[in-house]
């Protein structure tokens, strides 16, 4: 038996697919979130630990996946896709309700939340069908791409998740528009949304107007349905432009701000670190998307750059809703701030999707060497 | 025809550049609307939103002020302020299952249905669930820790007499506002000034913490009235028993310092017991002596002996002819129930003859009757600044026609509260000065005015020692060892304008009449027995209260023991 040095080898096995760049991107905003969700929950370290240990999960997860070279991730695309379609007809049928939503399916060991497992589904089902059909696109591949995409989102918003549709949406509209639907197309698509967007507003559940309403004149209902939308602005505007100071955000600590350690954990740091901190973490935001773009150039196939032009861009999406949800700009749809908010699925969600983007990145590099 | 016009049919595909290009145009116009938004937000409109962030946990919250305490004369508390819990409910905070429910229910002592209805009346932001319980009740209540429910430091007012002061001291309302009687009249400077304290609370209403004091809470005076606790005890017992013997609807006394004019003792039955207010009937609540009138009958008549004394018409030993008890005036027959063909003007107190008061009244003019009458304080509200004083009527002398100034000698025609009417008594006390009347106590006596002479108050005082004489109207009044000098009333009560078979009976008197100390009325309305005279009801009253003052005050004698002389055969009885 030869004997090689172990290091090097276990070096290379370790790190060789780990974009280090994005790795780095990824941790600093992972500890941000660390140290945000500390202060969120009024200094409970079980809370922070747990969401630590999800960050390991989700890390582990990435490396993984970062591990697997695409062409074998390709052809998950179609069992996972059709996975989670029946998942999500279970969830329809058999689903379980907790606060007045049909989200979870409990499936004997544990109960799990197919539309997580959508967010990347549709997208790697959506760039696959593209790649396979990709010598011979026609008019027709496009509607069908849209039937893919329509499908799974029409069964989340109906669970109801408007949050996961609307993410679950934006990853599919950036799969067709970055391969190549022709502005004709959109423009009668928008067209279309306008048309219907009457019909839309009344298959809406009561709360989703709700919230719509509410972005527009919140203090209609400050105490009701607009009071989440109220403090998040008032956390958000009483940082002012340094902040309170990290563990001295009032409306944090004094229980006025709902859902702080998930959906508006943006608020709790808004209010502590103030403008400056806002214009760091979005400049950070702005460094990961730049990195997702640069891989996005790069990836050396049709597949490949759908997929790693969706995963930037849905993660820009998931930021930009989220705190434009947080600071009243749009409606208060169920989005977690990505990489900060507390929850384990999501993370794990977002760091498969990362670990896709290194996929992209390095096992293309290996290729042309 | 291709749609994919964009797509380059080659193995590797590249984006056509404009439309990577414009998908970063975008995304750096979403994060410049982030940036813009984090601006207005956090650089020109934080002033307002720290404001209403400021407004929402900074809150200013009022520290409730310690009531005064209202004592006796000497100091022993009559009302008093103990610290007690209100417990409140923040609805929308609440979130009990039905099992807590129930439990608060049982430490609350209250309905589980009527618990639940203010738990979750989320119409409100604040709503008391009970108020004013045991610190120790509301302990249990805190115990349970039930989110959205908590405790509040009140005071509560409590009054050691109950329904023996209930009258006078009245009483406040659940948050500590004078209502009624003294606590009413009294209120501004009993009560306190709540200070106030800014406070960071947390969303469910709870003070997180005490930031700083803006104002300590100033405390109410403590006041002492001019009661003599020992001495309105006896009152009270003694009316009580006296309206329950006789079958009254009501009686009242009023126990003077002759002196000083301090109320020493002020009571009426029916009562009520003021720390417990829940089942009290509005009638048990009136403060008969001060704001009810009555008319007060033969009672008036010294104040029209005194009066022709000081005109100088008429002395003591005057005969007056009192024509065998019945005088027509303005063609009304006015007479007396002991007919006599002529009394002197002592005799006429002594027997309390209409005829004989009836003619001295009208050897006067209107105007010196009334201005006399006037001046001892009737038709006037007295000065004790009792809240719901009565003033008395006394009708312009200008509108009196003959017959009304023979009545009002005789005390019908003209009303008067029981305060009022003992007060008007302190000039016979003080050789004719009449002294204002207080509930608070005073440290020295204040300066009286005088009314009429001191040889007419004397002489009227003589006369009135008489009435209590065997051969008077009153021998009941009898006091063992002291001298006693007072005047008997039995009026009929008007209804609908006429006078009806229903009496007032009272009596007012003083004594050591050698010099007098105290001044005692009496009053019951309507004794529903057959016995029903002022000296037959009231006058018994009077002795037992006067002379157990007397003797708590150390009075000495000015009589020998065994003074009391009861007539062999029934009692003269007045003209009613």
């Amino acid at each position: 038996m030869i004997k090689q040095p172990l290091w090097p080898i276990l070096k290379r096995r370790l790190i060789l697919h780990l974009d280090p760049i994005l790795l780095l991107a990824l941790g600093m905003m992972l500890m941000a979130g660390l140290i945000v969700l500390f202060s969120a929950t009024d200094g409970n370290w079980g809370r922070v630990m747990a969401q630590a240990a999800n960050i390991l999960v989700a890390l582990t997860c990435m490396w993984l996946v970062a591990n697997i070279p695409l062409h074998y991730l390709m052809r998950t695309a179609m069992p996972m896709y059709a996975l989670g379609m029946v998942l999500l007809i279970g969830v329809a049928l058999f689903g379980e309700v907790s606060h007045g939503a049909r989200r979870w399916l409990n499936i004997g060991v544990a109960t799990i939340q197919p539309s997580e497992l959508m967010k990347i589904a549709v997208p790697l089902m959506m760039a696959w069908y593209f790649e396979k059909n990709e010598a011979t696109l026609t008019l027709k591949n496009y509607f069908f791409a849209a039937l893919l995409l329509l499908l799974p989102v029409g069964l989340i918003a109906r669970q109801p998740d408007l949050g996961t549709a609307v993410l679950i949406s934006a990853s599919g509209f950036y799969v067709l528009f970055l391969a190549g639907l022709s502005w004709r197309v959109m423009g009668v698509m928008f067209v279309a949304a306008l048309a219907s967007a009457p019909v839309l507003w009344s298959l809406l559940h009561d709360y989703q107007k709700h919230r719509i309403m509410m972005l527009l004149d919140p203090s209609q209902d400050a105490l009701g349905k607009g009071y989440h939308t109220i403090q998040g602005m008032i956390a958000v505007g009483s940082g002012g432009v340094l902040g309170k100071g990290y563990l001295n955000g009032t409306q944090t600590h004094l229980d006025f701000l709902p859902e702080r350690t998930t959906d508006f954990i943006f608020a709790v740091y808004s209010e502590e670190f103030g403008l400056l901190g806002n214009i760091i973490l979005l400049a950070m935001f702005l460094f990961i998307i730049g990195r997702g773009f640069i891989i996005t150039a790069n990836a050396s196939t049709y597949f490949t750059r759908l997929m790693a032009g969706s995963i930037t861009l849905t993660f820009f999406t998931y930021a930009f809703v989220n705190m434009g949800m947080v600071s009243g700009i749009l409606p208060v749809v169920g989005v977690p701030l990505p990489l900060v908010s507390y929850g384990g699925t999501s993370m794990v969600t977002l760091l498969l999707g990362f670990g896709m983007l290194m996929s992209i990145h390095t096992h293309k590099t290996l290729v042309q060497t | 025809m291709n749609y994919a016009t964009s797509i380059q049919t080659t193995g590797i595909v590249a984006l056509p550049p404009w439309r990577s290009r414009m998908l970063f145009v975008a995304l750096l116009l979403g994060l410049c609307g982030l940036v813009v938004r984090a601006v207005y937000l956090q650089g020109i409109h934080n002033d307002f939103l720290q404001q209403k962030g400021d407004a929402r946990y900074g809150r200013v919250v009022d520290i409730n002020a310690h009531r005064g305490m209202i004592t006796d004369r000497y100091g022993e508390p009559l009302a008093i302020s103990t610290p007690v819990e209100s417990i409140w409910v923040s609805p929308q905070d609440v979130d009990a299952t039905s099992q807590q429910v129930k439990q608060l229910a049982q430490v609350l002592g209250m309905n589980v249905e009527e618990v639940k209805n203010r738990l979750f009346d989320t119409s409100h932001d604040f709503v008391y669930l009970k108020r004013q319980l045991p610190p120790e009740q509301a302990e249990k209540v805190v115990k349970l820790e039930m989110a959205g429910v908590s405790s509040r430091h009140e005071y509560r007012r409590y009054y050691p007499g109950a329904d023996m002061t209930a009258h006078l001291l009245g009483f406040t309302d659940v948050d500590d506002n004078g209502q009624e009687g003294m606590e009413l009249a009294l209120q501004d400077k009993l009560g306190g000034k709540a200070g106030s304290e800014r406070v960071i609370k947390d969303r469910r209403g709870h003070t997180v913490e005490d930031v700083a004091s803006i104002r300590a809470p100033k405390p109410g005076s403590d006041l002492a009235l001019s009661l003599d606790s020992k001495m309105q005890y006896m009152a009270f017992r003694e009316i009580k028993l006296a309206v329950e013997q006789h079958h009254a609807k009501a009686g009242s006394i009023v126990v003077l310092d002759a002196k000083s004019g301090e109320v020493l003792a002020l009571a009426n039955w029916p009562s009520y017991n003021p720390n417990n207010r829940a089942k009290v009937e509005l009638k048990a609540m009136r403060n008969h002596a001060v704001t009810d009138l009555f008319e007060p009958g033969s009672t008036m008549k010294p104040f029209t002996v005194a009066t022709a004394l000081e005109t100088g018409k008429v002395t003591p030993q005057t005969r007056i002819n009192t024509e065998n008890g019945v005088f027509m005036v303005g063609g009304r027959k006015i007479h007396d129930t002991h007919p006599e063909p002529s009394l002197t003007v002592s005799q006429v107190i002594q027997v309390s003859s209409n005829v004989g008061a009836a003619k001295m009244a009208l050897s006067m003019t209107p105007e010196t009757f009334w201005h006399s009458l006037s001046e001892v304080g009737f038709g006037a509200q007295t000065g004790s600044d009792f809240p719901g004083e009565a003033s008395g009527k006394l009708r312009d002398y200008k509108k009196w026609q003959p017959i009304e100034q023979a009545n009002i000698a005789f005390g019908n025609g003209i009303s008067v509260n029981l305060l009022q009417l003992a007060r008007a008594y302190t000039v016979f006390a003080n050789d004719g000065d009449l002294k204002p009347v207080t509930l608070l106590r005073q440290d020295a006596p204040p300066a009286g005015k005088k009314v009429f002479s001191q040889t007419t108050a004397q002489e009227v005082r003589a006369m009135l020692e008489l009435v209590v004489q065997p051969g008077g109207t009153a021998p009941l009044a009898q006091i063992n060892g002291y001298r006693v000098a007072g005047k008997t009333g039995t009026a009929h009560k008007v209804e609908g304008g006429h006078y009806v078979n229903k009496y007032v009976a009272s009596f007012v008197g003083m004594a050591p009449a050698s010099n007098p100390r105290l001044i005692v009325a009496v009053m019951l309305d309507e004794p529903g027995g057959d016995q029903y005279y002022g000296g037959q009801v009231a006058a018994p009253v009077f002795s037992n209260v006067m002379g157990s003052a007397l003797r708590l005050l150390n009075v000495p004698n000015d009589a020998p023991l065994g003074n009391v002389l009861m007539p062999p055969a029934e009692i003269i009885r007045e003209e009613a």
